[in-house]
């Protein structure tokens, strides 16, 4: 863990919950794994409070724990689920744009409650889609549970760990803390439930007016039913699924900005043939023949088999090869190397940030030596075609910024620089864990200005909160124009105008937060695929 | 540095042509501060990406970061008593639903022992004082010095397991002063078992009370 990822981690926690849960979890992620007094001890909190924070970051599955010899548990932090908090927004953003609606609220309420029943996701889901509904009209508890069906069926959603069934009559004391079994089986398996009822308004006056007989209502609900029929399995949003899909994203468009619209419309297609078939972490996809291909195509999709294959020859031959071609049997088999696919997205964006740092001269540079693997400095300033002195300056700039590295080959063994090749080269993959880390420290620094900014206008936050409350409140009792006016006008001109400051601040920093975080996604991917080929 | 040539540039080793000085140019000074908090960019940032799908991003980031501070899940700390009772206070107040967590996903340990506060902790706890440690006690003690004297390890060991005792005592002690005072918990589950188990935790992490006692303690014993 670098200090940079432990800092945004404690921002993210403390935003989220709190300053004493930000407190141990902070703690374990610099200690590891600790047991439940030692924490108390070393973080000074009162064996309470720890046991509340850990309950609460073990809900949210950001801490897992172990029992070890001698029945003592110790809690161990979760760190890059920690920093996943960031992503939270757009793994929502994504289901209703896959699910519409009751999608987005089912993995909101997921991710906002960090595990839940289905029964209860169900429920919720049901009472705030009614209540933006309009009155008189309800939201069914089936269509939801139907939504919910189709997310587990794409794996968006899985069950949790289950706590297995024990006999009660097993002698000797229970253990200290229940062992979790993945049922790999069920992971995807819903729970067949009977879920019939309609979401509730929180107002008992919204069901008044209505006009529905009161006596009617519980009926329906599950609200009074005692034993809920799927106690105990419980649901995560599967966010290793969400990270496929935006992965999958990511090279679809890059395929549409490299050659045109139809590849990448193959290239989704693909995709979404071995979706289910290729487990996540996967660095290829399983060969799929052109036929293959040509019958998954999109319906509206008129290319004919000859076109596909002319496609499908020129993504072979790009020199980014987004498809490899892999044999000859069934009209041409394709893959899709994925590994390779990260590693041209996490140069690009190397490249990109070099363009944007230092100027383009200096992002040709830097392809130069991309290209060539190994170049001595006299090299680079004859082939990029760029003055000697500008040149040297610039690759000296680039090397303390450290995208590009220095290799020294001596000719003798003393090392005497007289006798040494200096050869520069890009190692792309700790260029991108310097980026990667850049990145980190940057979202802290946007997270601590913003909370900067908000607390500098916290009073007058407050109050124009506390007015729009009142303006709601009178609005609702029937107040007149001019009343309302008057309320308005308690905040001053210039009061107004600060506002309007800090909400375009605020938003610009927020903003800037997911698309680093974009560019974070990429980068950990891209680590994450090649440390696992080596 | 090689050698001390003591003649400007002959102090480096390679030819400082190579790395971009012409002859006869002065070296730039060394830069002995750190660099500034904020240095200048030459390149200016390029703008963010906007659009519909951002914007919908950016409402439900905003509104996640406040339905959050609402869940119950949300630990606040708490507040110290202000002199003066805000009349605003009452109504930035947010009521939370209350948050059962499944125990039976959970290690024991972290159950909230809440229950018996009401009837009575101090006068239970004294009871299973009562009966707890006096039972234990005398005859593990008889059993340590029967083991020990077997090994013949004469007055020594007899020292240290007196020793011993008295850390035990005493790290006892701190444990039922720990329990006292958070009396709000200790519940069903089996106290006495629970304090064998996690005995060797509890006498070597106890929160500090008699550390600078046992510390000295060690240290007479590092003496002989």
């Amino acid at each position: 863990m670098t200090q940079a990822e432990i800092k945004l981690c404690s921002l993210l926690l403390q935003e989220h919950f709190g300053e004493i849960v930000e407190k141990i979890g902070v703690h374990l992620i610099r200690t590891g794994s600790q047991p439940l007094k030692v924490i108390a001890h070393d973080t000074g909190t009162s064996l309470d409070q720890v046991k509340k924070a850990l309950c609460v970051l073990i809900q949210h599955n950001l801490v897992i724990y172990q029992v070890h010899k001698r029945g003592v548990v110790e809690y161990e932090a979760q760190c890059s689920r920690v920093l996943q908090m960031l992503r939270y927004p757009r793994y929502i953003y994504t289901t209703k744009t896959l699910y519409s609606d009751p999608g987005e609220l089912i993995v909101e309420e997921l991710l906002l409650n960090g595990k839940l029943t289905m029964s209860a996701v169900v429920k919720k889901v049901a009472d705030r889609l009614t209540e933006t509904m309009e009155d008189g009209k309800t939201m069914d508890y089936a269509e939801v549970s139907n939504t919910f069906a189709r997310l587990a069926d794409t794996h968006f959603v899985q069950r949790c760990p289950l706590v297995p069934t024990t006999d009660n009559s097993d002698p000797g004391p229970p253990p200290p803390a229940p062992t979790l079994v993945i049922n790999e089986k069920d992971m995807y398996l819903v729970p067949k439930l009977s879920l019939i009822g309609k979401g509730k308004r929180r107002r008992s006056s919204d069901e008044d007016a209505a006009g529905e007989p009161k006596a009617k209502r519980p009926k329906h609900t599950t609200d009074n039913k005692e034993p809920i029929p799927d106690d105990g399995i419980y649901w995560q949003a599967n966010l290793d699924r969400f990270h496929q899909h935006f992965r999958d994203q990511a090279i679809v468009s890059a395929v549409a900005n490299r050659m045109d619209q139809t590849s990448s419309e193959i290239v989704r297609t693909m995709l979404r043939m071995s979706e289910i078939t290729t487990p996540s972490g996967a660095p290829f996809t399983q060969p799929l023949s052109s036929n293959e291909i040509f019958r998954s195509l999109p319906v509206g999709y008129n290319i004919s088999k000859q076109v596909l294959d002319q496609y499908l020859t020129l993504l072979a031959d790009d020199p980014l090869e987004f498809v490899g071609k892999s044999g000859d049997s069934g009209g041409g088999m394709y893959v899709k190397d994925l590994h390779k696919a990260l590693a041209s997205l996490a140069t690009a964006t190397l490249e990109s940030v070099v363009q944007e740092r230092f100027g383009s001269r200096c992002a040709r540079i830097f392809r130069l030596v991309l290209q060539k693997k190994h170049l001595e400095q006299k090299q680079v300033e004859d082939f990029a075609m760029i003055p000697a002195k500008e040149a040297k300056d610039m690759l000296y700039k680039m090397l303390s910024e450290n995208f590009i590295s220095l290799q020294e080959i001596p000719k003798t063994p003393d090392h005497a620089p007289s006798r040494t090749f200096y050869l520069y080269t890009v190692n792309i993959l700790s260029a991108a864990r310097m980026l990667l880390h850049r990145c980190y420290k940057s979202i802290a620094n946007l997270i601590e200005r913003r909370q900067f900014e908000t607390k500098e206008n916290k009073r007058l936050l407050e109050k124009s909160q506390r007015v729009e409350a009142i303006i709601a409140s009178m609005q609702a009792t029937g107040a007149e124009e001019a009343q309302l006016q008057e309320i308005e006008e308690m905040i001053t001109a210039p009061e107004r105008q600060q506002l309007e400051t800090l909400k375009r601040n605020v938003n610009k920093l927020d903003a800037s937060e997911i698309q680093v975080d974009e560019t974070i996604f990429l980068l950990e991917s891209y680590i994450e695929s090649t440390m696992k080929r080596l | 540095m090689a050698g001390n040539k003591g003649r400007g540039r002959a102090a480096f080793t390679f030819n400082v042509e190579a790395v971009g000085f012409s002859r006869g140019e002065k070296l730039p000074d060394v830069v002995l501060k750190p660099p500034p908090p904020f240095p200048d960019t030459d390149y200016k940032p390029a703008p963010l990406k906007t659009g519909e799908s951002e914007d919908y991003v950016l409402a439900l980031k905003q509104e996640l970061r406040e339905t959050m501070k609402r869940m119950p899940y949300f630990i606040e700390t708490p507040e110290e008593n202000q002199d003066i009772e805000r009349y605003s206070k009452r109504y930035m107040k947010v009521y939370k639903e209350e948050w059962i967590p499944d125990w039976r996903r959970l290690p024991r340990e972290l159950m909230p022992r809440k229950k018996c506060k009401k009837a009575g902790p101090n006068s239970k706890q004294a009871k299973d004082r009562g009966k707890g440690t006096p039972l234990i006690n005398p005859s593990d003690v008889l059993k340590k010095i029967e083991e020990l004297e077997k090994q013949g390890d004469g007055e020594k060991s007899d020292e240290e397991n007196e020793e011993k005792e008295g850390s035990k005592d005493k790290s006892k002690e701190g444990d039922d002063a720990d329990d006292e005072d958070g009396a709000a918990e200790q519940e069903d589950y089996d106290e006495e078992e629970q304090e064998e188990e996690n005995d060797y935790i509890n006498s070597y992490f106890e929160d500090g009370d008699d550390f600078g006692a046992d510390s000295d303690d060690n240290m007479d014993e590092a003496t002989y």
